[in-house]
């Protein structure tokens, strides 16, 4: 108690410790984010660069609608559909890399003190090189004349090559391998910190493995799991460069699309129409997150509140 | 064999080693052998290191031993994987699923054996009744005291009916006065349960107080078992002298025919203990309660007295007798005139030397 109250004295003589990176948050993310909601709302300008100052709800029309020549106004789920196929892969990658990172965490948690350190820091080493670079290497593994493919016609497991590299599969595990330390590393920290006597003890008291895994161990690395999924499944939602270099633009993510309207199709407000759809997926997403990771910590927090009474 | 109908538990041969980091191997049991009879109280005791909390792992089946086998009930059980077996254990850390309520830390080794709800709640009532924590079943373990805790990890355990339960120095988190709570309730659950139970400790007045038998352990060995009345009065080894109870071990020589202690004299006879086991020849070493030196008051006395000093109502002194020192222990009645520097005569009572393995 007595800790806190001075803890608490001390932060508050240095509050002004924060503004510079309060300023920085303001400027580069917080400014940002309201250009491109007030961008959305705005004309097209004549050559396609920038804005005309002219309010308008024409973005968010053109997200369901497509115009013909004439002008007559027709359904289209073009967009709706790159929507979905962005969160689907996104979700397919969350649960992928989850899937992946479980064991690989746990494997790493249960190594003596020693030999962690030194996992762990084989987890972080490809952020040592550019993703792009990375992205790259992976239309060289992926491609019909790669090894993979090479390898399955050599052995005389295919007669021909399957085409991989260009296709969503190509896309997601480009994602899945962008993302995978992300989900690694919470997961471990979570794992990090069991306290693996308690799986002894579901032993003893007659859990086989893999009920022990289910009912102990995975209760107790859940906010390893929520963090891992949010800081994956967000990311992924706007990935650019998998999805530009694996998927062949035939399976184009958002991000794609959104990097296309500013670019070359020169539609700044349709552009910032679909950003501003990706952030209220991303914040719905967040809500749906922070439900789950509530739930069961809210149990927990009413029955201290139930013992108070 | 030699496992009986009654007992409950028959460990034979079990040996264990693990490899130390220097790359050799420490060897945690060496052959050991004991049977636990049915519905009694085990207590296995001896210092830290010493291989009974290895033993009691590889009955619940967490360590696998490297020779040996253990029985449950007369059905081998050591190859049995550890869910399988109807043993269970309370952890000296409790090991309470954290994210769990009580009843539902309770109900989970219920669950694992696929029982019905209802008879699930009903064993989970009756064993918090059991341990007296009933009303506190939806509560998390963080909301609990450590003696809470310590009847939660022994309900959980007890709601599975295991023919044997393991407690894994269960009482030693506890404050000095939940401790001796804690002993008598033990006892008083397993009387009432007639389970068999297995207890490791270090603390020698726990094994004294709760078992029905102690099994005392050395360097990886069981040095001797028997009741505890029966181990503090014939240790059969001087580790046993001297780690129940306090002992003073003195170096006796055999001299023509008789037998000495070097710088005190010659033994006489009724100082033995009838069942004292044979001198034979050379040097041997024979164990002494403090409580049996008797000393006497003289200024003419043989020996220096190098420390008096009063304890309660006793007395404990410490007396040079030539190379070696005796503790000695006396009623403060008994002991007028006895004091640091002072002078005194050394007699060992009638019956209170035994000839001990050294």
């Amino acid at each position: 108690m007595a800790r806190r109250s001075t803890s608490g004295r001390a932060g508050q003589g240095t509050w002004w410790a924060g503004l510079p990176g309060l300023a920085y948050l303001v400027a580069l993310v917080l400014a940002p984010l309201v250009i491109i909601v007030i961008f959305s709302f705005l004309s097209r300008a004549k050559l396609g660069v920038g804005v005309k100052w002219e309010f308008t709800v024409q973005p968010y029309v053109e997200l369901f609608y497509s115009e013909s020549l004439s002008g007559e106004r027709s359904f289209d789920p073009t967009y709706l559909q790159i929507f979905f196929n962005s969160v689907v892969y996104s979700l397919i990658t969350a649960v992928a890399c989850l899937v992946l990172s479980i064991p690989i965490a746990l494997w790493i948690a249960t190594r003596p003190p020693k030999w962690r350190t030194l996992l762990v820091f084989l987890v972080t080493i490809p952020f040592w090189t550019s993703l792009l670079i990375r992205t790259y290497a992976f239309v060289i593994i992926l491609n019909d004349n790669g090894p993979i493919n090479g390898a399955l016609t050599g052995l005389g497991i295919l007669s021909e090559p399957i085409p991989m590299l260009y296709t969503p599969f190509a896309t997601i595990v480009g994602l899945v391998y962008s993302f995978l330390p992300f989900m690694i590393l919470p997961i471990y920290a979570s794992a990090e910190r069991f306290d693996f006597r308690l799986a002894e003890a579901a032993y003893d008291l007659g859990a086989t493995k893999g009920r022990v895994l289910m009912r102990i161990v995975l209760p107790a690395v859940r906010p390893g799991i929520i963090a891992g999924l949010i800081l994956v499944f967000i990311p992924a939602l706007g990935s650019f460069l998998a999805p530009e270099l694996l998927g062949g633009g035939k399976t184009s993510m958002i991000a794609n699309v959104i990097a296309a309207q500013f670019g070359a199709s020169r539609n700044w407000p349709f552009g910032a129409a679909l950003s501003v759809m990706v952030l209220v997926i991303v914040m719905l997403a967040l809500v749906a997150f922070a439900v789950v990771a509530r739930r069961s910590s809210r149990r927990g927090s009413q029955q201290s509140l139930e013992s108070l009474l | 064999m030699a496992a009986t109908e009654a007992s409950a538990l028959s460990i034979r041969n079990v040996s264990k080693a693990f490899p130390t980091p220097e790359g050799g191997e420490v060897k945690a049991l060496d052959d050991v052998s004991l049977d636990v009879a049915d519905g009694s109280f085990m207590v296995l005791l001896g210092p830290s290191g010493c291989g009974k909390t290895t033993l009691l792992r590889c009955i619940a089946g967490l360590e696998s031993p490297d020779s040996g086998e253990i029985d449950l009930k007369g059905t081998r059980i050591d190859d049995v994987p550890v869910w399988k077996r109807r043993v269970n254990t309370v952890f000296q850390s409790y090991a309470l699923f954290p994210h769990m309520t009580v009843t539902q830390n309770v109900a989970f080794g219920l669950q694992m054996d696929k029982l019905p709800k209802g008879e699930i709640a009903q064993k989970v009532d009756r064993s918090l009744e059991l341990v007296r924590l009933t009303g506190l079943g939806g509560r998390r373990s963080s909301q609990l005291s450590g003696g809470q805790q310590q009847r939660v990890a022994l309900a959980r355990a007890l709601a599975k009916e295991p023919e044997v339960l393991l407690l894994d120095e269960p009482l030693s988190a506890l404050d000095l006065k939940l401790r001796r709570g804690m002993q008598l309730e033990l006892k008083r659950l397993q009387q009432e349960t007639h389970i068999t139970f297995v207890l490791v400790t270090h603390d020698q007045d726990e094994a004294m107080s709760m078992g029905d038998r102690v099994a005392v352990f050395n360097e990886g060995r069981i040095v001797q078992v028997g009741e505890p009345r029966e181990v503090y009065l014939r240790p059969r080894t001087r580790f046993v002298a001297d780690f129940i109870g306090e002992a003073n071990i003195v170096d006796v020589v055999t001299e023509g025919g008789g037998a000495a202690i070097t710088g005190w004299g010659a033994i006489p006879g009724e100082s033995w203990a009838a069942d004292s086991p044979a001198i034979g020849d050379g040097r041997r070493v024979a164990a002494v309660r403090p409580e049996d030196v008797m000393l006497t008051a003289g200024g003419d006395g043989r020996f220096p007295i190098i420390d008096a000093t009063f304890i309660g109502g006793d007395l404990h002194a410490v007396v040079q007798v030539g190379d070696m020192t005796l503790a000695a222990r006396q009623p403060a009645a008994d002991a007028t005139g006895l004091s640091t520097g002072g002078r005194c005569d050394v007699a060992f009572r009638a019956g209170s030397l035994r000839i001990v393995e050294d």
